[in-house]
């Protein structure tokens, strides 16, 4: 998919400019993440960015909310608010927050950022569309470490008793947290087992390959009578070499020498 | 026929089905004892059993609340407070349209003791913005703070109780957001003490009013069902007759009505005394009216504060 790949390198490049200009943000989790984010609002999510609230549309619930500069990146790309608004990003009075804010901004379906809780909302309107007897679907992006949040479990195992088969959650397994790695902070592995042993589909990754993510979610889509975890290995701040692995760049922006060093990273990709 | 608030819950959750065909209940695991089980009997296919995981429940209320329902979700005051984090974010900073239901709030539960007992439920939920914030002092204000509940477009926690309580109000009686409701009038109007209470404490503070009467003392004595938005200004009418205003409630003295009407008099400048009468610790196994009685909100207790000071 070359042409995806090209947009892909241009979300990268949004990300680290508004995170640049706000001075502030998560630029690691954003970039891990956006691969994903692409491919989902490219290819499998249902929506028309002209009628943010249509009621039959699919909803993303980005429970790593910090990752939001990716969103909004992905938003701005299908057209629900001007591109000039990534600059924006952080400043008093804008509708791009530092974590997602649905009163503010079209095409945000819910505010996250207190981890844990993204899974239980999007079990919630999973459940309505089901009552409703709608077709939607409702996709939850969660981080790998936010998964150590008990509440992420108490839906874990209520999302296979409703037999949410409308219901994928992607966790961006990047096995970074701002402590340090995932696996010495608090392990989660075996985690693929983890949620089989609880009643999901599941499928384990390269968060990267956009075949592979493309291939994830089309069999997600199929399956039946029961919710599906795609568990998509990951790489903090990938696609920027001094970023990559670096558990430094969590939470900081670059200066203006490692902007244009990340974009030129970036673009040689 | 005395009723708990939960009770008059539970019948006006299954009267209401149709006309709000998008309310939909959520438990965990105390459909029996919150009175959501009715509803559920009747209406299968709106209602969600989510086990003990209160924390979930209320994360997936606010989803099905973005998404057009209007899930109740129903457990213990003490537990359903507990998950104020997920409360905070999940449902208020969404603005989601979820009703929180507390039951067993306050000393009122009883034998089961402390662990049981919600006594700070509204001090921690009364700081978040946009909340509504009910308590309902017998079966016909229920009916009635059920049916605004769930036409109002907005997070609403209703706070019930576990024991049986009398009618304080008559048939015909409406309840108004954030309106006092006055139970009982002093004559003359200009009295010793103004009585606010709030749920279980309604009852001990009409006895009392209606004690001092005897006594020839001149009480009045009202009922705050809204605890948010609270109207400050209300209470100013009754600070300008009366000599004192005293405060009872099954919850800490702390965070709650007592501090409602504090902050009120304190802001308008009133200059007047405000008793509060509150639980000051846990709480702890007993009969509801004993516990009343210990923990200082029984009717004895409420005209000790009437007259603390008062030359008669």
């Amino acid at each position: 998919m070359p042409n995806l790949d090209e947009v892909v390198r241009e979300l990268r490049s949004d990300i680290i400019r508004s995170i640049a200009v706000a001075g502030s943000g998560h630029p690691g989790g954003s970039l891990s993440v956006i691969d994903i984010l692409a491919i989902l609002y490219a290819h499998h999510l249902r929506h028309d960015p002209q009628k943010p609230d249509w009621p039959d549309r699919d909803r993303v619930v980005l429970a790593k909310g910090h990752a939001c500069p990716a969103l909004y990146a992905v938003l701005a790309h299908h057209g629900y608010f001007p591109k000039e608004w990534l600059s924006t990003l952080r400043q008093l009075g804008s509708a791009l927050q530092g974590h997602p804010d649905r009163k503010r901004l079209p095409g945000i379906e819910a505010a996250t950022g207190s981890l844990g809780q993204g899974l239980s909302i999007g079990l919630g309107m999973a459940l309505a569309a089901k009552m409703d007897h709608k077709d939607s679907r409702v996709w939850v992006i969660a981080g790998d470490g936010e998964l150590q949040e008990g509440q992420v479990w108490e839906a874990a195992m209520a999302a296979p008793k409703f037999k949410l088969d409308n219901l994928t959650l992607i966790v961006d397994a990047n096995n970074g947290q701002i402590d340090g790695p995932v696996a010495e902070v608090m392990p989660l592995e075996p985690l693929q087992k983890k949620f089989e042993s609880f009643g999901w589909e599941t499928t384990a990754i390269d968060g990267h390959d956009l075949a592979a993510i493309e291939a994830a979610m089309s069999s997600a889509k199929k399956v039946l009578d029961r919710p599906q975890a795609i568990l998509a290995k990951t790489i903090k701040g990938k696609g920027v070499s001094f970023m990559e692995n670096n558990i430094a760049w969590h939470g900081r922006a670059p200066n203006r020498e490692e902007t244009e060093r990340a974009l030129k990273d970036i673009l040689n990709a | 026929m005395p009723k708990a608030t939960r009770e008059a819950f539970g019948e006006t959750l299954v009267e209401l089905a149709e006309k709000f065909p998008n309310l939909t209940a959520l438990d965990a695991d105390l459909s029996h004892s919150v009175m959501t089980a009715a509803f559920a009997a009747k209406y299968p296919q709106r209602h969600w059993q989510f086990g003990i995981a209160e924390s979930n429940m209320i994360g997936a209320a606010a989803g099905l609340a973005l998404s057009g329902k209007i899930p109740v979700c129903a457990s213990f005051a003490c537990f359903l407070a507990g998950r104020l984090e997920t409360i905070r974010a999940a449902v208020m900073l969404n603005g989601a349209n979820v009703k929180l239901v507390g039951t067993h709030a306050g000393l009122g539960i009883g034998e089961d003791g402390a662990s049981q007992m919600g006594l700070e439920d509204i001090g921690a939920l009364r700081s978040l913005p946009g909340l509504t914030i009910l308590q309902p002092a017998d079966a016909i204000e229920t009916r009635q703070a059920v049916e605004w509940m769930l036409g109002h477009p907005g997070p609403v926690y209703l706070r019930l109780a576990r024991q049986k309580v009398e009618e304080v109000h008559k048939p015909d009686y409406r309840f108004e957001l954030s309106k006092p409701d006055v139970i009982w009038e002093p004559e003359p109007k200009h009295c010793q003490a103004t009585i606010f209470a709030s749920g279980g404490t309604v009852g001990p503070a009409l006895a009392a009013a209606k004690g001092l009467l005897d006594k020839g003392f001149s009480i009045r004595a009202v009922n705050v069902a809204t605890l948010a938005p609270f109207d400050a200004d209300s209470i100013e009418n009754f600070a300008k007759d009366s000599e004192r205003l005293v405060t009872v409630e099954d919850h800490n003295v702390i965070g709650g009505l007592g501090s409602a009407i504090s902050e009120a008099a304190a802001g308008l400048g009133l200059g007047i005394p405000v008793v509060a009468l509150g639980v000051r610790s846990f709480g702890e196994s007993g009969k509801a009216a004993e516990l009343y009685e210990r923990h200082g909100l029984s009717a004895s207790h409420i005209m000790d504060a009437c007259l603390r000071g008062v030359r008669s």
